[in-house]
């Protein structure tokens, strides 16, 4: 809950930029102008301050009203005979009208997201994984190994809040937090300690990732390692990963699926989850998979109630079916399949639709520039910041709600959607 | 509008009714009295059909975070059961972790208008309800999931009061939007993640000193002291070890008269006689539930098959996590709050542990005397899927057929049970308490599982058919709020069912150390933790309805 103070200051305000959700930022609005008071960092600010530029729906680049915008998608859906729903940038009710609006027109969905989601989802479906939350994180974790990601760029305030507050519940000094960097190299110093420690970093190339981390694997199941190196990294020293993992009271390993873009990374990913999982039969050690902005996360989790199955799914017999290769969106652009591609993105002006022959709506936020410019484009309000909604953090457990923080006039997604349904 | 159903053979139990020939009178969605004047609207002939209230289902999971992973990690379960998009309903999948639309339909179509999410996570409530919101025609709630949240264990480990527990209890009711209270392996979720990998009822939790039965104490009186009608909802200790039947037996010991809901009583019924060293501890424990009048149990009944667990008690599905079938799974701590775990698993009736299981669970059934307090479940999805209910039914009603199934399974299970000596069978009667003025009663339910003047017009109507399983897999007409849904076993309407919660009173003090331990240990702000009224009835499709508290309630 948002407690609207007299003066246009917003307290406890979520942030639904990035994955971790933040929700203690302290927002001013001025009219339609939204400054982040407090708690703002690189993600937040921008997610928050975009300026709002363009109010009215465009056909070909001529402003026209919502309902004759409304209309002309329709017509194109009827007239569709592969229609693709991508992007995907919104809150939950957007995602509702989407998987609504796809079953009825016979649609694929796909987000901009899922080549860095399904390195998770794929892990899910083949073998399962054990995670954990950020609370728990925040309270619990001593040792911390990040695999391949560089956190702080993506999650600007993630050691402040979830790795070095001021205390946690089990009386544990958060001084004595270990913390790992195995494969990339953190860009700032978030990760340092309070007191000034800074984390230890043992650097490979991300080609040489899959093997190291297979290497890790077998020498925390104590098996025999006969290199002596591996990825340029002496044995002995991932010898000393495994034996603090196996040390821990409750280790945590986080990687970010957006960060490891080598070919096949869910093997990696498969490879860690699966050495949780046995490093479980000991003492405690729990994933952490980063991403989820934008609506990410939960996208695939409404598709996932509402269809069976996550992103990626294709209704175009009438009926969910899921291929994570054939129904990812790019590659049936690429291949031509697709004649009608309509595109969601409400929350960043940079996430524009892919070029394309195939015909494009966007229903995207206010002041996105196109090389481009779209069949039709709704510039539609932010959740958020716009109209109330919700969304979920990256752990999957947590969802938060957004709330309306100025009149902006802009319909929602869902408001869109629903009236291209009905108009169907 | 008023519609008549005529001449139908009425199974009422709340108002004593067994197998009265009477009309019923609709009006605006309730059961009213027969017009003075006369006029009917609508009048439909259902002389010779069965008539019950709209059955309930008292613990299913059907929303919420480990549901939901139960659905990601299943696609090829899905596969083998897409459905169509039609004019009426939307497309959707699913058999052991079916979509929510499916869900919805599903239950319509046999004559189900309720199901109640069983293991609500507070911090997971939001999704939840968006799940069970995006649930058809049905109606719906959960219970909060407390027990190893951390707030309640300082607080015991602090000693405070009752009252003081009495309110935080009312507290995570409210904001979680619930109707009743749940505890899973008390304590135990919250050991695991000490690494503690067993917790029995009086073994300490390691950080706080407290135990399961003190905590089932606290929780049990809360729920009772506030007047909340359903009795805490209890998972025990040591789910599916063998043995755990003298765990079970010391739990009913252990809450010392206060009312407490067994749930899924047939994984915590087990002993360990035998050469296979795993035996049925059923006979004792009906024995222990038919003395013991505080005590009702959901059975949890297996039925062979794929299917999938999904639990809270993360501490014993890692435990169980080697016999995943398929070969995945997930576990998971959850903020403090909880945990879950998510085990595919096949029962297999050549299995001696599995054949068992389901001797277990029907012993259980024709063992314990009250139908009043002994509800139907599979513990949806985790014992079978809740389309297997009119099988299940079958089972109970029908001896000759129960012996039948039973001949087929292992046979060194089938000597080590009396299951063919039980002669007893459920009349419609029994399965009308059952599965509905039981659970209505039970839930605290005050307008739902019976059929008298007055209440919510959730009616189905069967035809008699001497197999029983044929005859509740498809009812001649739901009503559902007095519209029919379902025609000839087909949907014909989809609605869109409320959420049923209680909203007890709590002073507002105990928001004061909440909120600190919300800012100092939390990644979430205690407002944003809390559920608005808004947020279940969303654009207009959702609603709440309070129910009523028990006289007397009190913080």
């Amino acid at each position: 809950m948002t407690d609207k103070q007299e003066d246009g200051i917003f307290y406890d305000v979520v942030s639904p930029f990035c994955g971790i959700a933040s929700d203690d930022l302290v927002v001013q609005v001025e009219g339609n102008t939204v400054t982040v008071k407090e708690q703002g960092d690189s993600v937040t600010r921008p997610g928050f301050e975009t300026p709002l530029t363009d109010l009215s729906p465009r056909i070909k680049g001529q402003e026209v009203s919502l309902e004759e915008a409304v209309s002309h998608i329709a017509g194109l859906l009827n007239n569709s005979k592969q229609p693709l729903i991508g992007g995907m940038g919104t809150d939950l009710n957007g995602a509702r009208a989407a998987m609504a609006l796809a079953d009825h027109s016979r649609a694929t969905l796909d987000s901009q997201f899922s080549d860095a989601a399904f390195r998770n989802i794929l892990v899910l479906q083949d073998t399962g994984y054990m995670t954990t939350t950020l609370t728990e994180v925040r309270n619990r974790v001593d040792f911390l190994l990040v695999v391949g990601t560089d956190i702080e760029s993506a999650f600007p305030r993630f050691f402040e809040r979830v790795v070095w507050p001021k205390e946690s519940m089990f009386g544990q000094e958060i001084e004595s937090r270990e913390i790992v960097y195995l494969g990339k190299a953190p860009s700032g110093t978030a990760s340092t300690s309070p007191g000034g420690r800074r984390a230890e970093v043992v650097e490979c190339s991300e080609d040489d990732l899959p093997e190291v981390v297979a290497v890790l694997r077998a020498l925390v199941n104590g098996k025999k390692v006969q290199a002596e190196s591996v990825g340029g990294i002496a044995t002995a020293d991932i010898a000393g990963i495994a034996e603090k993992l196996k040390g821990a009271s409750y280790g945590v390993i986080s990687w970010s699926g957006s960060q490891l873009n080598h070919d096949h990374a869910e093997v990696t990913i498969q490879t860690l989850c699966d050495m949780i999982k046995e490093i479980n039969n000991t003492t405690r050690c729990n994933g952490l998979p980063l991403g989820g902005k934008e609506g990410d996360t939960t996208v695939n989790a409404v598709s996932s109630w509402q269809s069976g199955y996550p992103m990626r799914t294709s209704f175009s017999r009438n009926m969910p079916d899921y291929d994570p290769y054939l129904n990812r969106g790019q590659r049936m652009l690429d291949d031509g399949e697709v004649d009608l591609l309509l595109w969601v993105s409400s929350f960043n002006t940079a996430g524009t639709p892919p070029a394309t022959d195939a015909t494009t709506v966007v229903l995207g936020r206010s002041g996105m520039t196109f090389e481009q410019e779209p069949e039709v484009f709704i510039p539609v309000g932010v959740p958020g910041i716009d109209h109330a909604g919700r969304t979920f953090r990256c752990d999957s457990a947590v969802s938060l709600p957004l709330k309306k923080l100025r009149d902006s006039g802009l319909p929602s997604t869902f408001d869109v959607l629903t009236a291209v349904e009905q108009a169907l | 509008m008023l519609t008549k159903l005529t001449g139908g053979r009425v199974f009422d139990p709340e108002h004593g009714q067994n197998d009265v020939v009477r009309d019923i009178y609709i009006r605006d969605g309730r059961i009213v009295d027969a017009p003075s004047d006369g006029k009917i609207d609508e009048e439909i002939d259902v002389r010779g059909k069965i008539i019950m209230s709209g059955a309930i289902d008292m613990h299913t999971h059907i929303g919420g975070g480990k549901v939901n992973i139960a659905r990601t990690m299943l696609p090829e379960d899905h596969a083998e059961a897409l459905l169509e998009r039609t004019e009426l309903m939307r497309s959707g999948c699913g058999h052991a972790a079916p979509s929510t639309l499916t869900t919805g339909y599903r239950y319509a179509e046999m004559g189900y208008t309720a199901g109640f999410e069983p293991a609500v996570l507070p911090v997971n409530a939001r999704q939840a309800h968006m799940e069970m919101a995006d649930t058809p025609i049905i109606d719906k709630g959960g219970y909060a999931m407390l027990g190893s949240d951390d707030f309640l264990l300082r607080m015991m480990a602090a000693n405070e009061d009752q009252e003081a527990i009495n309110n935080y209890v009312a507290w995570t009711l409210n904001h979680t939007q619930a109707l009743g209270l749940k505890v899973v392996n008390p304590g135990g979720i919250n050991a695991f993640k000490f690494n503690q990998r067993k917790l029995d009822l009086d073994e300490k939790n390691t950080f706080y000193n407290v135990s399961p039965r003190e905590i089932l104490q606290r929780l049990s009186r809360a729920v009772t002291e506030l007047g909340v009608p359903h009795p805490l909802h209890v998972h025990g200790c040591n789910l599916g070890v063998p043995g755990n039947k003298d765990t079970t037996l010391d739990t009913i010991q252990g809450i010392e008269g206060l009312p407490m809901h067994l749930t899924h009583i047939q994984f915590h019924s087990y002993g360990t006689e035998g050469d296979f060293k795993f035996s049925s501890g059923a006979a004792e424990i009906a024995e222990s539930i038919n003395r013991n009048k505080n005590i009702t149990v959901d059975v949890g009944q297996i039925l062979f098959g794929q299917t999938v667990t999904a639990s809270g008690d993360t501490m014993r599905q890692f435990a169980g996590a080697p016999h995943a079938h398929p070969n995945k799974w997930v576990g998971m701590d959850i903020e403090c709050d909880a945990g879950c775990g998510v085990v595919p698993f096949k029962y297999k009736d050549q299995s001696f542990v599995n054949a068992l299981q389901w001797m277990i669970g029907l012993e259980t059934f024709l063992m314990v005397d009250d139908p009043w307090r002994i509800f139907l479940t599979t513990d949806h999805p985790n014992g079978a899927p809740f389309t297997s209910y009119p099988h299940l039914i079958k089972l109970l009603m029908d001896k000759s057929f129960r012996n039948d199934m039973l001949s087929t399974l292992h046979p060194e299970a089938q000597k080590a049970t009396h299951l063919a000596s039980l002669d007893r069978e459920y009349s419609l009667y029994d399965i009308a308490i059952m599965t509905r003025a039981g659970a209505a009663k039970l839930l605290g339910l005050a307008d739902r599982g019976h059929l008298g003047v007055g209440a919510a017009a959730d009616i189905t109507v069967y035809t008699d058919d001497a197999d029983r399983e044929k005859m509740f897999s498809k009812p001649d007409y739901v009503f559902k709020d007095g519209q029919m849904v379902v025609r000839n076993g087909e949907l014909v309407k989809i609605t869109w069912g409320t959420t049923h919660v209680v909203k007890p009173e709590y002073d507002g003090s105990i928001e004061k150390p909440l909120q600190s331990y919300f800012d100092e240990f939390h990644t979430m702000k205690m407002g944003n933790f809390k559920i608005s009224d808004d947020e279940i009835v969303d654009d207009g499709r959702g609603s709440l309805t309070v129910q009523p508290l028990k006289q007397g309630g009190k913080l």
